[in-house]
């Protein structure tokens, strides 16, 4: 039984959606607000924090609370959000220049601290908002307005960053399959503490086309591994390949061939504390292997909010102070009244502090 | 206005005390002479045991140093000391006596072990609480540790490795002091370089490991204020600008019913607002030691937007980047504070020194049209008072207000007359209560001042955000919509003229010189202007704790003198501003960039110059 009934429509807020025909953006939007309905929590308790990029104008379509920040900082405004009321909902809806490249400082440290707030990292691997510069995330030798001759630098690869950071949450979807994305943003919607949901996401004009390698539905079982919690790593059309350890390496293998059979599939497991295979997921790209999707890592550790809380509980059990006067009182004080001293003056005694 | 008076870094009162083997009359001597060859008048004490060598570590065994120093004539060295080096808990004991209300104390962390407080008969192992201490300022160096580790690689016996901790407390000192240390060196090499090298070398090493270790700390020269004598009926303590500034937020929310945030990062001088607040959980405080400066005020507007009274501190430096966020606030008109512990500047500039030269950062130092409220603290404990008023101001008209302080109230102290809570006045946040006829940019007529509904109310959800907007919160680009909400945003700033007192003067109401400052100098001016007075000379004193807006009636104030002296330590900001906001009157100016208070002498000498002129 649901409390609210809600459902994706009651989440979109009356502002006009302007986001360019076509943009990932939308679907992406579906998507969460169809997971929100589902959460079955009041509007009133879900802040909807962003920063600044395209991505960032999605609290004005949402039918919630919602701040449009300055860029890069929405990490950091949540997680004062978050730490002020741990009863809130709070989602971070951000991109890759926001959070990765202007706001990496407090991208990494809230993974790190692992506030309980939801990150929806939109990556379209170029700075949309200001018209098609390349971003942290644009692969070596990427085009752009500003590298005509091509870049000279290596991107991120977000999963890695998160990982890095001690991250408890890891996910992977594709803005164009809706159902597989709000699967994952449940996920992430349920885990306690910082989880990061990496988008693939579709910028029809500055960047057209950049996943279609790795998204196209024609191909989405065989580029694409979609990650189940105790279950074989498996993918292809035929469901015949799967990643298996050769010499301590990952490699794909096909089962039924070299005697590989289904029982010599790795298994994954995202609540292995242990990073390793995860971070060789994260870092699996074609043509070698397909691209992992779904949930990666998801790992209990303490929360910070709840954290916050709690130290405040603790030590207010044994408080001996419980008041502002009685903590100006405290220590070391003394008394003056002699003969020839006055009676106090209070400090705002003007006629405009009344 | 109160009387106080500063004593200034020239009549200070140290008092070195350890073990009569411990050299403390050595260290006391040299820094007396140093002090001396400054130019500094100079009284000193010797106070050793009759037992030279009594047992060690007990209280019997203490031997001491006091100097007092100045500029006037010195006569006394000094009834209570301002500054106590304690080698182990036996000179803490014996000297807690002596010591001035809210002095500092500088101790050898290393020596305060259980044995060691023990030989002292303390009956617990905080000493400090045992004596009634909690209230000065502590400064534990593990000076024995410290010392043997910079003699690690000379091969010189344990004895005489210990023997050179004075030098560690004597270099620590005159690097807090500004002291040279050529006269201490060319000492040492007298002594003991002929028949000693190695000694001499150990001793040279030491004294620039102690002096190293002040600089890399970032230790402020202690400062002291002193009242004349008690005035006021009741219980005091003695209480740092930096505390007073921590202790008047969580008042301030107290009063609001609201919880208190801070999100900051650690920036000298201003760290210690951050430190006494994380301290106070008890009183339900939530702290958040934040990445960077950025991180700090955006947290602190996360959690206003959030529905808590928001605050964060900083000083010069990481006040620049905070810039942005503080614009960030301007325009979605979230009640914060942000309290500026100002320090030498530009850059890095002057860590542990004080200075007021962050006034026009503070009123204009952002993009775009971009006001907001500007309070100056004036002494250690009003910065209570200027906090729990910044915090009303916010709450009560939703507005940024940034507070001035600066590393000389922060860090200085002086007694205080503790306040009752019912003294204060209420603060009322502006939360919303109909959520039928809610818009979050709903304004009070009179004041300007939106509504405030927070995540979690029912029916109040919206969305606002740094773009300019409508009353909804949403985008609004509209030529005169963006006119309109610019000089909305200035006249709210203007319209809390209403809610500060006028501006008060020290001395008659007419003269020939008004002396004009503001924030952290008061109790240099104040004392000197005293002294102007008492010569005769018709001179009073506006300063001001209201910088933006100024008190309705600074320019009627202004009329009946007949020259006007702004005295500031900066190249002339508040002079500046003054200019554009009252350009019909002629400002002198008096500016110090030294990174040190002004001094009553010095003040009174220009104060004569110009009535002379």
């Amino acid at each position: 039984m649901t409390k609210f009934n809600y459902t994706a429509k009651d989440f979109k807020s009356a502002a006009e959606v302007r986001w360019c025909p076509g943009c990932g953006d939308y679907a992406i939007m579906n998507a969460v607000q169809k997971t929100m309905a589902d959460m079955d929590i009041a509007h009133k308790d879900f802040a909807v924090i962003s920063g600044i990029g395209c991505s960032s104008r999605f609290p004005y379509y949402m039918n919630t609370y919602g701040f449009h920040t300055i860029h890069g900082r929405a990490a950091a405004i949540a997680s004062g959000v978050k730490s002020a009321n741990p009863a809130l909902t709070v989602w971070v809806m951000t991109g890759d220049g926001d959070s990765l490249a202007i706001g990496g400082n407090h991208f990494i440290h809230l993974v790190r601290r692992n506030i309980d707030i939801n990150l929806v990292l939109f990556n379209n691997k170029i700075y949309g908002l200001t018209k098609g510069q390349y971003s942290p995330t644009s692969d070596r030798g990427k085009i752009t307005k500003t590298s005509p001759f091509g870049t000279i630098e290596d991107s991120f690869v977000p999963g890695q960053l998160v990982l890095g950071s001690r991250g408890t949450f890891f996910a992977r979807a594709v803005d164009s399959n809706v159902k597989h994305t709000q699967e994952v943003l449940a996920a992430a919607a349920l885990h306690q503490g910082t989880s990061v949901v990496e988008v693939l996401q579709n910028c029809v004009i500055f960047n057209d086309g950049i996943h279609d390698y790795v998204s196209d539905p024609k191909f989405r079982s065989e580029r694409q591994l979609f990650l189940k919690a105790g279950q074989p790593m498996i993918f292809g059309e035929e469901e015949d390949k799967g990643l298996i350890y050769d010499n301590g390496r990952l490699k794909v293998a096909k089962i039924g061939e070299n005697g590989i059979t289904r029982e010599d599939i790795l298994v994954h497991d995202p609540a292995d504390d242990n990073i390793g295979l995860q971070v060789a997921l994260i870092n699996m790209s074609l043509p070698e292997f397909p691209v992992a999707m779904g949930v990666i890592r998801s790992v209990e550790a303490p929360v910070y909010d709840q954290e916050m809380k709690k130290q405040i509980e603790t030590v207010q059990q044994k408080r001996r102070i419980t008041c502002m006067d009685e903590l100006l009182h405290s220590g070391n004080t003394w008394t003056v009244d002699g003969e020839n001293c006055d009676e106090p003056v209070k400090f705002f005694n003007q006629k405009c502090f009344e | 206005m109160k009387h106080t008076k500063v004593i200034e870094l020239e009549e200070v009162a140290i008092r070195f005390s350890g073990d009569s083997g411990d050299g403390m009359q050595l260290t006391g001597t040299l820094f007396s002479d140093t002090s001396a060859l400054l130019g500094n008048d100079i009284s000193t004490f010797p106070d050793y045991p009759s037992e030279i060598r009594a047992p060690q570590g007990t209280v019997g065994g203490v031997s001491g140093f006091q100097v007092q120093f100045g500029k006037k004539k010195i006569t006394t060295p000094g009834d209570l000391a301002h500054v106590l080096v304690a080698m182990n808990p036996a000179a803490l004991k014996a000297n807690a006596a002596f010591m001035n209300p809210g002095g500092t104390i500088i101790f050898d962390a290393d020596s305060f072990n259980d044995k060691n407080l023990e030989k002292a008969q303390f009956k617990t192992n905080d000493p400090f609480a045992e004596l009634k201490l909690e209230d000065f300022s502590l400064i534990p160096v593990p000076i024995t540790s410290l010392t043997k580790e910079s003699l690690k690689e000379l091969e010189l016996d344990n004895k005489s490795v210990l023997r050179c901790k004075n030098m560690f407390a004597l270099g620590l000192i005159c690097w807090m002091f500004d002291r040279p240390l050529d006269y201490i060196e060319k000492f040492i090499q007298s002594k003991f370089g002929k028949k000693s090298p190695l000694v001499a070398e150990a001793n040279l090493l030491v004294l620039h490991a102690g002096y190293n270790y002040g600089m890399n700390l970032q230790h402020m020269t202690p400062q002291y204020i002193v009242h004349p004598a008690p005035i006021e009926k009741g219980i005091y303590r003695n209480i740092n600008g930096n505390n007073a500034t921590a202790w008047g937020f969580i008042a301030a929310a107290e009063k609001a019913g609201l919880p208190l945030f801070i999100g900051s990062y650690p920036i000298t001088p201003a760290t210690d607002v951050l430190q006494a607040l994380a301290e106070r959980k008890d009183l339900g405080v939530k702290s958040f030691q934040a990445e960077d400066e950025i991180a700090g005020i955006c947290t602190t507007i996360g959690a206003a937007f959030a529905g808590h009274l928001g605050v964060t501190s900083t000083s010069g430096p990481g006040f620049a980047l905070k810039s942005e966020a503080l614009g960030l606030s301007v325009m979605a008109e979230l009640p914060i504070v942000v309290v500026n512990v100002q320090r030498g500047g530009p850059s890095t500039g002057l860590p542990t020194k004080t200075e007021q030269s962050d006034l026009l950062q503070t009123l204009y130092g952002r993009n775009g049209e971009s006001p907001v409220v500007v309070l100056a603290a004036s002494t250690p404990s009003d910065c209570f008072y200027y906090a729990f008023l910044s915090a009303k101001i916010a709450l009560e008209r939703m507005v940024p207000v940034v507070l001035l302080t600066d590393g000389f109230l922060g860090n200085g102290s002086e007694p205080w007359r503790v306040p009752m809570m019912s003294e204060l006045p209420s603060i009322t946040p502006r939360k919303a209560t109909n959520p039928e006829t809610f818009l979050p940019y709903n304004r009070d007529p009179e004041t300007l001042a939106r509504d405030w509904a927070v995540p979690g109310m029912e029916g109040f959800e919206h969305r606002i955000g740094g773009l300019e907007k409508n009353n909804a919160g949403g985008v609004n680009q509209d030529p005169d919509n963006h006119q309109k909400n610019s000089e909305i945003r200035a006249a709210k700033v203007e319209k809390v003229v209403d809610m500060i007192p006028e501006l008060e003067l020290a001395g008659e109401p007419e003269g020939d010189l008004l002396v004009v400052g503001w924030g952290g100098t008061y109790g240099h001016m104040i004392s000197s202007v005293n002294a102007m007075q008492e010569a005769g000379k018709k001179v009073s004193l506006a300063h001001f704790n209201y910088i933006k807006p100024l008190p309705k009636n600074t320019a009627e104030v202004f009329s009946k003198f007949k020259k006007i002296v702004v005295c500031e330590l900066n190249m002339g900001q508040f002079a500046s501003y003054l200019r554009d906001k009252l350009p019909e009157f002629e400002y002198r100016q008096i500016n110090k960039m030294k990174g040190l208070p002004f001094s009553v002498f010095e003040l009174v000498e220009k104060f004569e110059k110009i009535l002379e002129a």
